[in-house]
Order: structure tokens, then sequence, then C-alpha cells
């Protein structure tokens, strides 16, 4: 499966990059050999395999439903790049 | 006197004998970190007169008789990658270049209530993806061996400034040999720990199904002293597992006589440098003569770990690094300036009467994401999160995702099997010594 410089100016998007012309050409290379790499897990057999999701076999964990204290909300908004008093802040969403 | 060549164990015995202070120590490392750091650059951050006010601390108070915890005032340095409260935590990335974490990592807890001095935070590569520390958008570490060469990576610069004698013990993560392999590189000790025994709370994460906090220091009692400090359950991490922590300090003096040790054929291929295999042959033959028996297994899956990883470890990573917005910490794009060449791009398509393009164009907050991300990423980051985006993207999740963790599951059954047979699995960490710096950088696949 090759992938495209259409593909990958997609994937581009879905991944939230703004890349320039010459790093979709060096990406379409890149990607393309690391997917060519890859690639070599097709011929091994897998029927009937479990997939593992990571090393150890938990499940879920729960809780007590106790309430402790959470992070105040200055030190929450506190590394923040644009705020007010109470809120994060981003350019307008709406009325486009 | 303050000795930096004894070990981690030695000096908390004379802290604890007050042959050494606490403050003394400190003080010699930081002339040590003084003298060599700006050749090595294994430092993102040192911040003497807090480490020196806080090994004062320590000193006063076991001065009045009151309890002091197990590292007694001994210096740790801490990779980067670890939140400290209050103290710049950057992942080596100018996406969080001026990130100031509200709470410490569940580990940085665990050595300040143990009384270790927090002499630092080392460099690594950009979020800890590369196995050469020259991914940091800071600056590259040398290895103290050989300033031409590369420390390895991702924890180059805790592994560095154990071999240049800048710190006693440091803090490493290891998600594809991010500990192990500079470990090896810069001839120190470090241990990359069972999934689940140290808590991840406050780290940084790249790839959550692999991503594991380990000791580095100069000797495997090292490490189990500075292990026992960090292992244990901890309610913040789902993924912690909650089993009893042994006092691995006590064990780790124990006879080889009737242990079983396993070599791995496929690890002995071609490609294994020569020395290396020679001084892996050499350690054997010391094992042997005291008492461990030697026996070879096969791990026919093996062959399929990088590929494996490479799927795994990308895919994973795109998603923990989704977070990385401009929007709630860390780096933002120039607004105005972004919306000024989003405002262009549109007149420009509407003159053109480009309808596709005009359809296309992106909104001002995703155009915000996105070019935020592309300044604050460097290149290795941008690589492996267009990699995981596209391996986990709609019609290739079950080629690629999915494949990868059927995958996974065989090459554990390799070790299931391979653990039979033998005690432990000895082998080179590496198969080529520490290589120069800019040597590899084009070609992500043979680090």
């Amino acid at each position: 499966m090759s992938l495209s410089r259409a593909d990958v100016e997609k994937v581009s998007l879905l991944g939230r990059l703004l890349l320039s012309e010459s790093e979709l050409d060096t990406m379409t290379t890149q990607l393309g050999r690391v997917v060519g790499y890859v690639e070599q897990l097709r011929e091994v057999n897998t029927d009937n395999v479990q997939p593992m999701a990571h090393a150890l076999d938990m499940h879920n964990v729960f809780r007590d439903d106790k309430l402790t204290p959470s992070l105040p909300r200055d030190a929450a908004l506190a590394n923040a790049p644009k705020r007010d008093s109470e809120c994060y802040r981003v350019p307008a969403v709406l009325g486009e | 006197m303050a000795n930096t060549s004894r070990s981690a164990a030695e000096l908390v015995s004379d802290l604890e004998g007050r042959k050494v202070s606490s403050v003394e120590l400190t003080r010699a490392y930081l002339d040590q970190i003084q003298k060599h750091d700006s050749k090595i650059k294994a430092f993102l951050l040192v911040d003497p007169d807090a480490a020196l006010a806080r090994a004062k601390e320590i000193d006063d108070r076991r001065a009045a008789g009151k309890p002091v915890g197990k590292l007694g005032g001994l210096p740790v340095a801490i990779k980067d990658v670890m939140c400290t409260q209050g103290v710049k935590t950057t992942c080596a990335s100018k996406i969080l270049q001026n990130f100031v974490p509200p709470y410490d990592a569940t580990v940085v807890k665990k050595l300040k209530a143990a009384d270790a001095v927090l002499i630092g935070k080392t460099n690594m590569d950009e979020f800890a993806m590369g196995g050469s520390t020259e991914n940091s958008a800071f600056f590259k570490t040398s290895n103290p061996w050989d300033i031409s060469r590369v420390p390895g990576g991702s924890s180059g610069g805790a592994a560095a400034c154990l071999a240049a004698g800048m710190a006693p013990l440091s803090i490493g993560t290891d998600t594809g040999g991010s500990i192990r392999q500079p470990a090896a590189f810069c001839g120190v000790t470090g241990l990359r720990t069972t999934y689940g025994r140290v808590s991840r709370y406050g780290l940084v994460a790249f790839a959550s199904s692999l991503d594991q906090i380990g000791p580095m220091g100069h000797s495997a009692e090292d490490c189990a002293l500075l292990l026992e400090v960090l292992a244990g359950h901890d309610s913040l991490d789902s993924t912690s597992a909650d089993v009893p922590v042994p006092e691995y300090a006590k064990s780790v003096n124990q006879p080889l006589q009737g242990l079983k040790l396993g070599l791995v054929r496929e690890h002995f291929g071609p490609g294994l440098n020569g020395e290396i295999e020679a001084a892996v042959r050499e350690a054997v033959k010391v094992y042997r003569s005291l008492g461990a028996t030697v026996k070879d297994v096969s791990m026919p899956h093996s062959k399929y770990g990088i590929a494996t990883y490479y799927i795994i470890a990308p895919s994973e990573a795109s998603s923990n690094l989704a977070r990385y917005d401009g929007v709630h910490y860390g780096y933002r794009t120039d607004e105005k300036q972004m919306l000024a060449e989003l405002g262009a791009e549109q007149q420009k398509y509407e003159a053109e009467k480009n309808s596709k393009k005009l359809a296309d164009l992106d909104t001002p907050l995703i155009r915000l994401y996105r070019k935020t991300r592309a300044e604050g990423f460097g290149p290795e980051v941008k690589r492996r999160i267009m990699l995981g985006t596209y391996t986990l993207s709609a019609g290739y999740y079950d080629a690629y995702y999915l494949k990868a963790l059927k995958v996974r599951r065989l090459i554990r059954g390799d070790y299931d099997e391979a653990f039979k047979e033998v005690d432990f699995i000895v082998g080179p960490t590496t198969p080529s010594p520490a290589f120069r710096l800019g040597e590899k950088t084009d070609d992500p696949l043979s680090m």
C-alpha cells in the first residue's frame, strides 16, 4: 500500500498539523518508507490471536465514589496562553 | 569529605553516619556540573540555590534528631518529562518551553518524601521520541566518554549526567528502549521496570501501553535502592499494579548458583558488533563460573519487534499528543497573524473562484491548532504524529494498529515460552556502540 501526497495532506488535517509544501514532500517519502517497513507484519499469521493492549491482565479499575479536592481553577488556568478569569479563550467558533 | 565517585548506597550510608552532609555532597555534584556540563549538556535546568536550600533543610532535620527519608539528602536528577510543581517541565519541546506544572508527578512526590535533593532536570529527545537526544528542541547532549558521540536516548541526559559524575542517581523513562540504550551507550546501569510497577501520574505521556519510569545509577544496587523509593501502587494511575514492593536493595547480592540463563539465538545474528558480542560472551562466562547454567532459547517473533513498535508507539503518541492545542497550556501561535493569513487565503481563493479550496479552508480554531502544533513540534514528533494518525485512521486501523497488537501477543508468547525454561534472558542491550552525533539523523528506523 503506497502513500500518496494527497493521503499525507489529509492526515495532516486529521493530525492537526499545518505542513509546508516541502514538509509534505519529505513526509510523503519518509512515511512511505516506514509504512513499507511495517508491511512485513502481514506475513505473520494472527488468526485466532487476541490483540494485546498492554502487558498487564487488568480490566476496569474502580474506586469508591468519594469527593476529593481537584485542582483549583486558577492553577488549572495558570498555563493557558489566553484566558479570562474563569475560561480558556479561543478564536470565535460561531457564526462562520 | 564529599566523594562523588562513591556509590549511591555508600553515599546514603555516609549521610546517615554524618560522614558527609547533604550540603557538602550537593555542592560537590553542583561543582561537577559547573565544571563539565558546558561540554556535556546533560541538564536542561539546574537550580543550585534551591538544591542547596533543600539539602540544608534535610541536614538541619537530621541534626535535630528528626526523621529523615530513605535517600537522606542524596542528589537525584530527573528526566524533564516528569512534572515538578512550580518548576518548568519542557519535555525538551518548544511547545512546553514555558510550562510550569501545577502538581508533582507521583515519582517526584515520592523522591521528595524520601528526602532526595532534586539536583536538576535532564535533557532528552523531544517527548522521548528518539534514540540519541539529538531531537531535543534546545540542544544536543554529548556522551561523556567521547563528546563526538551521542549519549543515546531518549534518556540521554539522565545517562550522561551519571557517566560524568554530575549526579549519583537519575530517573529515566523507557518506551522502546529509552532507559536501556542510553545506559548501555554511557556505561551506566538502567532498569526498564515492569509495566505497572511505577506510577506514571504526572509523567508526560508518549505511548501509554509502553511508557515506564525507571531508575538509573552506577550499579544494580544503586537502581535497587532508587526503585524501592519509586515503586508502588498509586490510585492516581489506573494502570499501576497493586502488588507489594519488595526490599530490592536487600535482594541484589545473591549467588548465581543454580540459576538458568537464556541466550536468545536471534540476539546474536548478523548486525551485532563484534566487540559487543565478545563482551557479552565474556560476561556469560563469568556467570557460568559463578554457578549459573546457560541455555540457548529462540524468539522467532523478535524480528517483528521494531515494526510492531513503529505502529503501536506512534499510534498512541498521535492520540496522547492531541492535547497540545495551544489552548490549555503551552505554546500558542500568534493569533492575529494566523487570522490575517487565513483571511488572505480566503480572498485569494474567492478571487480565483476556487470553490474546492474555499470549502476546504480551515476554520480559525482548526488553523489555530494546526499552526500552533506546526511551530511547536520538531520534525521527529511531527513524523510520529503523522504516522500514528495514519495507522489509526478509518480503513487502516485493522490493518495496522490491531494487527500490531496481535503480533505483540505473539512476541509476548515467545517470552512466556522462554521463561518456562530459563530464569533470566541475558544479551546485548544494543547491536552497536554509541554512534557519532549527526550520523543517523536522517534514518529514523536505524536507531
